[in-house]
């Protein structure tokens, strides 16, 4: 009887315990919260300020230039199927440009992440300073390399090319790396009993296990290419945003292809973005599990 | 199945994977084949400009000073890269330009080089080359032989060029670049008082109150401007800060309406999720053209472009993170007789908390990049920095700084956002 009642006892004084710690805690994610959103709207203010023009001047005429530019295209409707038609060969040389990179990235990636995986990498010393340039080639901002490309090769798409397969490797070798570590050793050690060279451990023993991931990856890059190609394009490294960028310098009277560029360059991101959805979704989930969700 | 069409089964997986393993490398090939003739790559062996990655690379390590002399009225200029910001003031000089009637400056291994009225440069190995510029054009008069390849004259103007510097001379003027290692004037200017201190006599000047007075110096040095360059970092990180935080606020309430088991309402989720393939498909690039029409350059219209871009982002990955929820704990909140709020607040949001968190710190890194990016486009931040250097075509000790700066500001980013998700997610190992 005793027990029962210091056990009551105790358990009461752990749950007030419990409580007044809950209670702590919560005040403390409350401070956190007010903090944070203090923070978000001075920064509003702080970049309203710094801005060229004022968010509530800007704000109120924000639909002018849509509504100038689909006006215009509207205006000249039936001129658009043969803008769609004269600014595609542009809009091949983006995508080619994203593709082009991203199998250059996947390729130099794929060899990068089997040099930079303890347990892979045939020269161990090499896996830091490896892994610092894969994090550098990451924290390079594609334009960076693009325009100072520019500048020695001259506008075209090689530049932009470079740019975005330097940044590719970086990001795939990492992402590459981080699968070969849920990687099985068991067949690579199998093979080196037979006396398999270092290549042929890894393109027997490695790469059939991770290759569906790592195509699911350079997928989901080829996406993100998409857009830095045609951003890249637009500082002069050719493609569709090049284009895109003289029709906006020419201003009123070119804005109805500037709406076909726009129309272009929307439909491809989006038929990329659902297409290499299905793909990814069917390589990690199987061909069983694919459905397109509306 | 018996064991021979189980065999002959796997002999012709093995097979189709055989030609795969062929085919494959075949098709890459042909592609790349196919991208060197249409991207014209054979032909960039013409278009490269080999001049221009020579200044770009000696300029990124190495600066040169200008020593020019105005030949109609004799009068001397010295300054860092020729601009006027790196002026020496009148009547000093590098310890290596001898200031007199005769200017004498020596570009180090004998190369010997005197201005005045007659001009003359002793070249080490060749001889000495004398020119008195007038009217009638440069005079110049070189030794004895054929000239050597690093001499270029002409009536009215003699460019010689030296592993120790170049030297050109026209009618109008004479001058001298020397080349030398380093970034010159990184700390403080010509024209400051503590220009040329060591850094135990500006320690010394710090300690006895003047630190105010350093860092305003060096803060406000007019060649590299440090404070300008610090105010573009911040503006970039503020864009991607507010853009990032900003998309996953509005995003968070609009995902229920595109999650399968919140909102039963087939026409309304269809909607949601329109709008949010609608934001993420308009892309960043198109956003910030039509906003900085609206707002003009500045880093508003780069947040609020990242901000519209990733709120479609956002929306989807919320939307998947909701579809994912596991009902069991929703229903044991509700069972206690909990009302919808509190559902959400005990059952929903502590299973999303973690992935949501996740996700929203992982784009924070890439968003830095974008928003220097953007910040190229329309016009604000280090973006804007980058942009304007690298359109003189010459300040490219800048550019390298600037690039030098954005890798160090995204990895910081990236270090950041990878403590935050470790200490804010217990389990998840940083990995995305």
């Amino acid at each position: 009887m005793a027990d029962k009642i210091v056990n009551v006892v105790q358990t009461a004084a752990v749950g007030d315990a419990y409580l007044a710690q809950i209670k702590k805690k919560r005040q403390m994610s409350f401070v956190m919260l007010v903090v944070f959103l203090a923070l978000l709207v001075s920064g509003f203010y702080t970049a309203d300020s710094r801005n060229a023009g004022g968010f509530w001047v800007g704000i109120s005429n924000i639909f002018d230039f849509p509504a100038a530019m689909f006006g215009e295209a509207i205006d000249r409707a039936p001129l658009m199927p043969g803008y769609l038609v004269e600014y595609f060969p542009s809009l091949i040389e983006t995508i080619n440009i994203a593709a082009a990179s991203t199998l250059i990235g996947g390729l130099l990636g794929l060899v990068m992440s089997l040099l930079v995986t303890r347990g892979f990498a045939p020269v161990p010393w090499l896996v830091n300073p490896l892994r610092r340039l894969l994090d550098i080639l990451r924290a390079i901002p594609e334009i960076v390399i693009a325009l100072v490309l520019i500048f020695m090769l001259g506008g075209g798409p090689v530049p932009a090319m470079i740019a975005i397969a330097l940044h590719s490797v970086g990001a795939l070798g990492k992402l590459f790396s981080e699968v070969n570590e849920n990687a099985s050793l068991k067949p690579v050690e199998g093979l080196a009993s037979v006396g398999a060279s270092w290549t042929q451990r890894m393109w027997f023993g490695v790469i059939p296990q991770v290759a569906p991931n790592y195509l699911s990856y350079a997928l989901l890059r080829f996406e993100i290419n998409i857009r830095a190609s045609a951003i890249l394009g637009f500082v002069g490294a050719g493609g569709i945003g090049y284009d895109l960028r003289n029709t906006m310098s020419w201003g009123v009277g070119k804005y109805d292809e500037a709406a076909a560029i726009f129309i272009l360059l929307f439909l491809t991101i989006v038929v990329v973005d659902q297409l290499s959805g299905l793909f990814r979704n069917r390589l990690t989930h199987g061909a069983a599990n694919t459905q397109v969700t509306l | 199945m018996t064991t021979a069409t189980l065999h002959a089964a796997t002999v012709a997986q093995f097979h189709l994977k055989k030609r795969a393993a062929v085919a494959l490398p075949l098709i890459i090939l042909a592609y790349f084949a196919y991208i060197f003739v249409s991207f014209d790559v054979a032909g960039l062996s013409e278009r490269i400009n080999v001049d221009n990655a020579r200044t770009l690379v000696s300029d990124s390590y190495s600066y040169k000073t200008h020593v020019a002399q105005d030949n109609r009225n004799g009068s001397l200029t010295i300054s860092v890269e020729g601009e006027r910001k790196g002026e020496y003031p009148e009547g000093t000089a590098p310890d290596w330009v001898s200031l007199g009637d005769a200017t004498v400056v020596d570009l180090g291994e004998g190369h010997i080089i005197t201005l005045g009225a007659q001009v003359s440069y002793d070249i080490p190995g060749y001889g000495l080359v004398t020119a008195r510029p007038d009217g009638t054009g440069v005079n110049a008069v070189f030794p004895d032989g054929n000239l050597p390849d690093y001499i270029n004259a002409s009536k009215n103007r003699v460019m010689i060029e030296t592993d120790a510097g170049r030297f050109t001379i026209t009618r109008a003027r004479a001058e001298v670049f020397k080349y030398s290692l380093g970034w010159e004037l990184f700390f403080f200017t010509l024209d400051s008082p503590y220009y040329d201190m060591g850094p135990a006599q500006l320690a010394a000047k710090v300690y006895s109150g003047e630190a105010g007075a350093v860092w305003q110096e060096f803060w406000t040095n007019k060649m590299w401007r440090h404070g300008d360059v610090f105010w573009a970092l911040f503006e970039t990180l503020l864009m991607a800060f507010l853009g990032t935080f900003g998309a996953a606020i509005v995003a968070l309430p609009l995902s229920f309406f595109a999650a399968r088991n919140f909102t039963p309402l087939g026409p309304l989720r269809f909607v949601a999720r329109r709008l949010f393939d609608f934001l993420r498909g308009v892309d960043a690039l198109i956003w910030t053209i039509v906003l900085s029409r609206a707002f003009g350059p500045g880093p508003l219209t780069g947040s609020l472009a990242i901000l519209l871009t990733d709120t479609g982002t956002f929306g989807k990955l919320f939307s998947e993170a909701l579809e994912n929820v596991d009902d069991k704990q929703i229903e044991g909140v509700a069972s206690t007789g909990a009302k919808p709020v509190q559902r959400y607040r005990f059952g929903v949001f502590p299973q999303m908390m973690p992935v949501l968190l996740s996700q929203v710190l992982y784009y924070l890194e890439s968003n830095t990049r974008s928003a220097t990016i953007i910040g190229a486009i329309t016009g604000g931040g280090i973006g804007l920095l980058l942009t304007q250097a690298i359109a003189t075509q010459k300040d490219w000790e800048e550019v390298t700084y600037y690039i030098v700066l954005i890798i160090l500001l995204v990895m910081a980013m990236d270090t950041l956002s990878g403590w935050l998700r470790r200490k804010l997610i217990k389990g998840d190992e940083g990995g995305h």
